[in-house]
């Protein structure tokens, strides 16, 4: 590949990575809770082609799955049982916009002395005891062509069997909350006349 | 390229990750708080995939080395002697736990906004805020 060849790397990734600001904005400004979920749909399935333009494929097809498609549908599914549309905002954000200002600044000044976006010499690529190990010995010690793979299962497999713990954790989590013993619900002060009343029908 | 160009990438995640922290500050939606907090992970995953990104890399799978050698494009281009270069695989492992990780936590809070929205009636933070302040003056009537 030559030069002209990186140069159109770096500005793919920089297009997708401005059309995701856009997007982010976009999910900032409007109110509609179903165009926001919509949104953050596309804004999932735009950075999948991010992470491919980063070489990352494994974390793309992750990432078109569970970010576009499973986390879509579990908000689509809050919004069925919530509402729709957000209260229009009555409060100032001066507060909220200086903090992220602030804290944005004081991040900017921290990428300062970051190596450049595609160093091969940078410290995390050049580590020869980590991406140099994996690269050259994974062949030989594990034997799977997909080096993510091989990583991902064996050489951190307890990083993994720790995933599978909070993921386990995360479902009893959801299901005790939504699943199990959904009728404890009478004489609570906290709801309204209506919603009682919605509720009494149901019981019956 | 121009030197600034150098750092636009870190920049842009920086102002995707601020505008997910913006949007979990300033909305009192919890809806548009949990979506807020998905765009802010999502701002960390391209930062630790492009650092692990090598210029003229490729995705972190072994290729079989004739078919690069033999392809007549990389061998017009004097590429086909070269080594195959890979980008870092180990962002790429952490990013994979941490999307997963991240779907986990959303489902919970989704599940505990469901819960909230079924005692409360609503989903804004400062009708939950004066919901809860009128039934602590409820109960110390009681007293």
């Amino acid at each position: 590949m030559s030069v002209d060849a990186i140069v159109i790397e770096h500005v793919i990734v920089m297009v997708l990575l401005t059309l995701l600001i856009v997007v982010a904005v976009g999910i900032i400004i409007l109110n509609d809770l179903l165009t926001a979920v919509i949104l953050s749909g596309l804004y999932s399935l735009l950075s999948a082609t991010v992470f491919v333009a980063m070489d990352a494929v494994d974390v793309a097809l992750t990432e078109a799955a569970v970010g576009a498609g499973i986390s879509t549908i579990i908000l689509l599914g809050t919004l069925s049982f919530t509402k729709r549309v957000q209260k229009p905002q009555e409060h100032n954000n001066y507060a909220a916009l200086i903090i992220v200002v602030m804290t944005g600044g004081a991040l900017i000044y921290g990428t300062l002395d970051l190596p450049s976006y595609g160093d091969p010499n940078s410290p995390a690529n050049s580590h020869p005891q980590l991406a140099q190990h994996y690269l050259t010995e994974s062949q030989k010690e594990i034997d799977i062509p997909n080096v993510v793979t091989s990583v991902l299962a064996s050489y951190r497999g307890y990083d993994t069997l720790g995933e599978t713990a909070v993921v386990f954790t995360a479902a009893i989590g959801v299901l005790s909350l939504l699943g199990l013993r959904r009728r404890r619900r009478k004489e609570d002060p906290l709801l309204t006349d209506k919603q009682q009343r919605k509720q009494q029908n149901e019981d019956n | 390229m121009v030197e600034w160009l150098a750092f636009y990438n870190d920049w842009a995640v920086i102002v995707i990750m601020m505008a997910g922290f913006y949007i979990m500050i300033a909305r009192y939606n919890l809806v548009k708080k949990i979506i807020g907090l998905s765009i802010f992970q999502t701002g960390i995953f391209y930062f630790y995939v492009g650092l692990g990104k090598v210029d003229n890399g490729t995705a972190p799978i072994f290729l079989e080395p004739k078919v690069i050698d033999e392809s007549a494009a990389n061998v017009a281009s004097g590429i086909a002697e070269q080594t195959i270069l890979y980008s870092n695989p180990l962002p790429h492992v952490l990013i994979l736990t941490a999307i997963v990780v991240g779907v986990a936590t959303m489902a919970l809070g989704l599940a505990l906004i469901v819960r909230i929205y079924e005692k409360y009636g609503s989903i804004e933070e400062d009708d939950i805020q004066a919901i809860d302040s009128q039934f602590i003056c409820q109960l110390d009537d009681k007293k």
